[in-house]
């Protein structure tokens, strides 16, 4: 008899998804699906406003990665108006970006993941969080709360608000790094290196307990797409685009994301509001890519940063050609932390950042611009199509949950595979689907997990409608 | 002139024959909320903030267009006036789309600066949300109705300090709407001069210089005084 899970809601990703695990005939896991059920409708409401307002509006979408929408819709912006911006400008913001990445990733490893992994899968949902972490090891806790301010403070020093900074505008940035700002991040840098190597030594002593984890959380062959410098090394804010595969191999490099379409296709399902991406000259769903910390590092060569680099080697060795587990999404995280907190080493000995030489000025010289940044959870696009007076006609964006919508779902049916037998939903099975879908770090996390569980609603259901098993927690 | 006696809130002051109770107030270093009022232009009582209540007549009135007379007794910070206030505010954020959060003139607004002196804090009518059109037509300078309350300063400006009559207002009620010209495209004007004043004058994010980003909007209103006082004082005849 084939029957459906479902599971919902998840949590809240400024909203409600959930999840529907489909059962074969022998009550084995045949599929998943991951919704999201609600319509933000963002593309829909910034019809006919101005294109240079779209910084202040976009970055609305989410309150931990505004940053990156900011950063991404200015970068549009600077396509219409067809300009080269200010070197310090471009330094600038790829600094509040560094900024964004440490505070971001440091969110995730630190208050919503590691309290799976450090303090057990079937540590009670009470006592399984940050605060957890908190009574366990305080000092772990409190360094990677300073760490993710730290992040937060380089955005607030250059934007003057650490969540929504009204700074980056098309053309470029409306202010510069000042001297006490500048004193104040290399000051904090020493503390946040410290961190991180905690973090490291915490990681690798978890990933030696944590195999099957390794094994079967999202462990599966995909494509992987990331920006790239010229050479190959690790980008966040410029670059082209490339795709690899499992094997490692380039199969597409040095696309100008201007021309994304020509490789992304948008494959739109009745089932949720998140549209699910892939690349377009394999087909859906063959095309499915990954893209976040796992997939930027299985693209690039080297991070530019000896640190870094030295990581990025240790990491390289645990896949062959590509790291394929998703699990491993967090030791990403880590080399991507310590990556730009060598990167934002350098930018403290730059004078360039005090320039006051900022902004590009210029009118409506394409109708059409496309921005793409590296957003902690991926690459993030956003393609704009503005009338003669600089009025958006249309609105496309391409955020890295949905890029992810593949994987997930792929992630979500290994991990219900190995807990779920017969009829009952096991209690193990929806702690590790949680992480599955956790080790993403897609915004479903943000809000709930910080304090508490995931509120899971999972329901087993035959194909007649009768409800087989219902749990609910949260 | 001859001089009249009266009362603000209690206290005893004295102004000149023909002031309005906004102008008494303000030298006696009262302050009553005002919207539709720039100093330079002539007023017109539209917004009703500034409305007070005169002892011994029921109905409450507008302080920048009632005349001080002598023995008069006004309040300008009752109960009853501090709710009619916030009502009117809230009437004006429900009428079109205010959100300030991504708004030009975000932290540089006179209609949020009073909404938060006011207390605002919930809009009890149900939001219109109309469809308003953005005219990013001209060359310098945009128009975003969604923004626009109606005070008309810009329009007394156009045509009392730069002297063009750009500006104008077309419909009625809810659905007036400022216009350039014959109500075109603002790019297609023929009478604007391009020099800002309304612009300046704004209270909102609703005019704008283009290319602005959230809260960019900061207005220099002492432009505009200045150039009415040079030109009343007669300074540029020197």
């Amino acid at each position: 008899m084939s029957k459906r899970i479902v599971i919902d809601p998840v949590t809240r990703i400024e909203g409600h998804a959930k999840i529907s695990i489909f059962m074969d005939d022998a009550g084995n896991v045949a599929d998943a699906e991951f919704h999201v059920v609600e319509f933000r409708g963002f593309e829909k409401f910034c019809e006919g406003r101005p294109y240079s307002e779209m910084p202040g509006i976009t970055q609305r979408i989410c309150g931990i990665c505004p940053v990156s929408h900011t950063l991404a819709s200015a970068k549009a912006g600077d396509a219409i108006m067809a300009v080269n911006i200010p070197p310090a400008a471009d330094k600038l913001r790829r600094l509040m970006n560094l900024g964004q990445m440490v505070q971001s990733h440091a969110l995730s490893f630190f208050h919503l993941s590691a309290p799976d992994f450090l303090l057990g899968w079937d540590t009670p949902p009470a006592r399984r969080n940050v605060f957890g972490i908190i009574a366990a090891n305080q000092e772990l806790a409190r360094a990677g709360i300073r760490l993710r301010q730290f992040g937060q403070e380089i955005i607030e020093i250059l934007g003057a608000k650490k969540i929504h900074p009204a700074w980056a505008v098309p053309g470029g940035v409306r202010s510069s790094l000042t001297e006490e700002g500048r004193a104040k991040i290399r000051a904090w840098l020493p503390e946040a290196f410290a961190t991180t190597k905690v973090a490291f030594d915490l990681w690798k002593k978890t990933m030696k307990t944590h195999g099957r984890e390794i094994q079967i959380f999202g462990n599966f062959q995909s494509l992987f797409m990331g920006l790239v410098a010229p050479d190959g090394t690790w980008e966040h804010h410029g670059g082209k685009l490339r795709f690899t595969d499992s094997s490692g191999s380039i199969i597409a490099d040095q696309i100008d994301p201007a021309n994304y379409q020509d490789y992304i296709g948008e494959s739109v399902q009745n089932s949720s509001y998140l549209k699910s991406p892939y690349y377009l000259p394999l087909g859906f769903p063959e095309g499915i890519y990954r893209v976040g910390p796992l997939a930027r590092l299985n693209v690039a060569e080297q991070m530019g940063v000896p640190k870094a680099d030295a990581e990025l080697k240790l990491f390289k060795k645990l896949g062959r050609g590509a790291v394929t587990s998703s699990f491993l999404y967090h030791y990403a995280r880590l080399i991507e932390i310590l990556a730009s907190l060598e990167y934002i080493e350098r930018y403290m000995d730059d004078p360039e950042l005090s320039s006051d030489y900022l902004r590009a000025d210029a009118g409506i010289n394409s109708l059409r611009g496309v921005g793409a940044s590296e957003a902690p959870r991926g690459t993030l696009f956003h393609d704009y199509t503005v009338d003669r007076d600089g009025l958006l006609q249309k609105v496309n964006l391409i955020v890295a949950t949905g890029q992810n919508n593949l994987a997930m779902n792929q992630t979500v049916a290994q991990i219900a595979r190995h807990y779920v037998h017969g009829n009952d939903i096991p209690e193990a099975m929806l702690n590790r689907v949680e992480h599955g879908i956790r080790c993403y770090d897609p915004c479903l996390s943000c809000s709930t997990h910080a304090v508490g569980q995931m509120p899971l609603h999972v329901q087993m259901i035959a194909p007649d409608g009768t409800v087989l098993d219902d749990k609910m927690r949260g | 002139m001859a001089a009249k006696t009266l009362t603000i809130d209690g206290k005893q002051i004295s102004a000149e024959e023909g002031e309005t109770i906004l102008f008494a107030a303000t030298e006696a270093g009262i302050k009553i909320p005002t919207l539709c009022h720039l100093e330079g232009v002539y007023d017109i009582g539209a917004c009703r903030l500034c409305l007070v209540e005169v002892k011994g007549t029921p109905k409450l009135l507008p302080a920048c267009t009632v005349k001080v007379a002598e023995g008069m007794e006004v309040s300008t910070d009752t109960e009853r006036l501090r709710k009619y206030r916030r009502m009117t505010l809230e009437l004006l954020f429900a009428e079109r789309n205010h959100i300030c959060a991504v708004c030009v003139a975000n932290g540089h607004c006179e209609l949020q600066s009073l909404a938060y002196g006011c207390g605002l804090e919930h809009v009890h009518y149900d939001y219109l949300f109309p469809r308003w059109e953005v005219d990013n037509t001209h060359r310098l300078f945009g128009m975003d109705h969604n923004r626009c309350i109606l005070c008309t300063r810009c329009v007394r400006s156009c045509w009392h300090i730069e002297g063009a009559g750009t500006k104008n207002v077309s419909g009625r009620g809810a659905k007036s709407k400022i216009i350039t010209d014959l109500n075109q495209p603002w790019g297609d004007s023929e009478s604007c001069t391009e020099c800002g004043k309304c612009v300046m004058s704004c209270p909102t994010g609703a005019l704008f210089r283009k290319g602005s980003t959230v809260a960019e909007s900061v207005r220099d209103r002492s432009k505009l005084e200045f150039i009415v006082n040079a030109r009343e004082k007669k300074q540029w005849n020197a």
